[in-house]
């Protein structure tokens, strides 16, 4: 979707601030958060990017990092019947006592679970490596992973991976469709037009759909 | 909770919203507070660039450890023991006198957290995630890196699963060291791309 996610080469948002030592948490409810969303299993990561791409554009720059994983969290939530319309802000309303539970610190032992999105695929791939590409003008309303600043844009296949699931598709429930991934390099040039700096190039990680014979 | 907190920008009213979520999901069996806490634990004390470090300096010291590195990172770096997610498909990308690698992930924040830990702030915020594609010799500038004109900058756009390491140079000077005081040489920033390895002269470790 066109949304304000998608924002690689836009101008407009001034310089990097660095924090020094900073911690991986500025707030116990941002850990708290992440840790609901990873015990929770992650769900499906694809409707779950899709789920922050959806939110308030206002309050995605707004809200944060965090701020936008518990919007996502809560949305899911009650798309999945979890949380009543209200329940929430009731359980907010009801008390003055701490709402957390008493629990003993560090009792439970806790290892993640990596998870792999490769999957095989019978088909033969369509490109090779050094190919040169360009990649459609795809732009559905719903999840993808190509880029705005990438779309109608020449390059060539710098790297082969493995067929993988197609996050278009499975953020929206409609299967996995694995296809197979490249990583394509394109001149900056080619990106940024007379604004490009010299000596830059940019590479991306495309599914094969994105993609046609240049 | 005083009402004066409701309208003040962010903290007060998320930390109770937040709270009264987990209440909520540990009573309908969802959510275990125990378990939340074992997470949020290993991503402050269990996991960060230590265990990327540990990766550049086997690479730096062994030369066939650099080349199945290169070749299969997740093999690579589960030989020492690293996995989980956002791990799972790993490319490590080696800098040279003649091309630089910057990583950056425009559409969220994609990252490789079983070897640098969770994102810093900047590499999740809109400036860096706007800029460092289209101007990124002026952002690594900015940021402290001035890189000589005839470097190529490679930028790294983490749009699937894949997700990267940069493999910084080693800094000469350093043939006869240690492992272990190599791996103090290479802060988060480098294995971004945000920065090189620090020389055997620099500072010790800050980000």
């Amino acid at each position: 979707m066109n949304g304000i996610h998608d924002m690689g080469g836009l101008h407009g948002f001034g310089a990097v601030t660095v924090e020094p030592d900073e911690p991986p948490f500025h707030e116990p409810w941002e850990a708290r958060v992440f840790g609901m969303v990873q015990s929770l299993g992650g769900g499906n990561i694809d409707a779950g990017r899709h789920s922050i791409e959806r939110l308030d554009p206002v309050a995605y720059l707004k809200d944060g990092y965090f701020g936008r994983w518990l919007a996502a969290l809560e949305r899911t939530l009650r798309d999945f019947g979890i949380l009543a319309p209200g329940e929430l802000e009731e359980r907010m309303r009801q008390s003055d006592r701490p709402l957390a539970p008493v629990r003993p610190r560090g009792a439970a032992a806790w290892k993640p679970a990596p998870r792999s999105y490769l999957r095989p695929l019978a088909a033969a791939r369509a490109f090779a490596l050094g190919q040169p590409v360009k990649t459609t003008d795809h732009q559905p309303s719903g999840h993808t992973r190509l880029p705005a600043y990438a779309r109608r844009r020449r390059g060539a296949i710098v790297r082969l991976h493995p067929a993988m699931v197609f996050p278009d598709d499975h953020a929206h429930g409609r299967g996995e469709n694995p296809q197979y991934l490249y990583t394509v390099g394109f001149a900056a040039a080619e990106l940024w037009g007379d604004g490009a700096e010299p000596a830059a190039a940019v590479h991306l990680d495309l599914f094969e759909s994105y993609l046609e014979p240049a | 909770m005083s009402s004066d907190h409701r309208h003040a920008p962010g903290a007060p009213d998320i930390a109770l919203r937040v709270e009264a979520l987990e209440s909520l999901l540990t009573e309908k069996g969802l959510v275990d507070p125990a378990t939340v806490d074992a997470i949020v634990r290993y991503y402050e004390e269990e996991v960060g660039p230590l265990c990327g470090a540990r990766v550049v300096a086997r690479a730096w010291v062994d030369p066939g450890y650099r080349a199945r590195l290169l070749a299969d990172a997740s093999a690579a770096v589960a030989e020492l023991g690293i996995d989980g997610p956002q791990g799972e498909h790993l490319v490590v990308v080696e800098n040279t006198a003649k091309i630089h690698n910057v990583v950056v992930c425009t559409l969220c924040s994609c990252y490789p957290w079983p070897l640098l830990g969770l994102p810093p702030t900047w590499y999740k915020s809109p400036p860096y995630r706007s800029r460092v594609v289209r101007e990124p010799r002026a952002v690594l500038s900015e940021m402290g890196l001035a890189l000589p004109h005839d470097v190529e900058i490679r930028v790294w756009d983490s749009s699937a699963e894949v997700r990267y390491l940069v493999l910084p140079e080693r800094p000469p000077g350093t043939a006869s060291w240690s492992e272990e005081r190599l791996a103090d040489l290479v802060s988060r920033d480098a294995m971004i791309g945000t920065a090189v390895a620090r020389p055997p002269d620099g500072r010790s470790r800050t980000a």
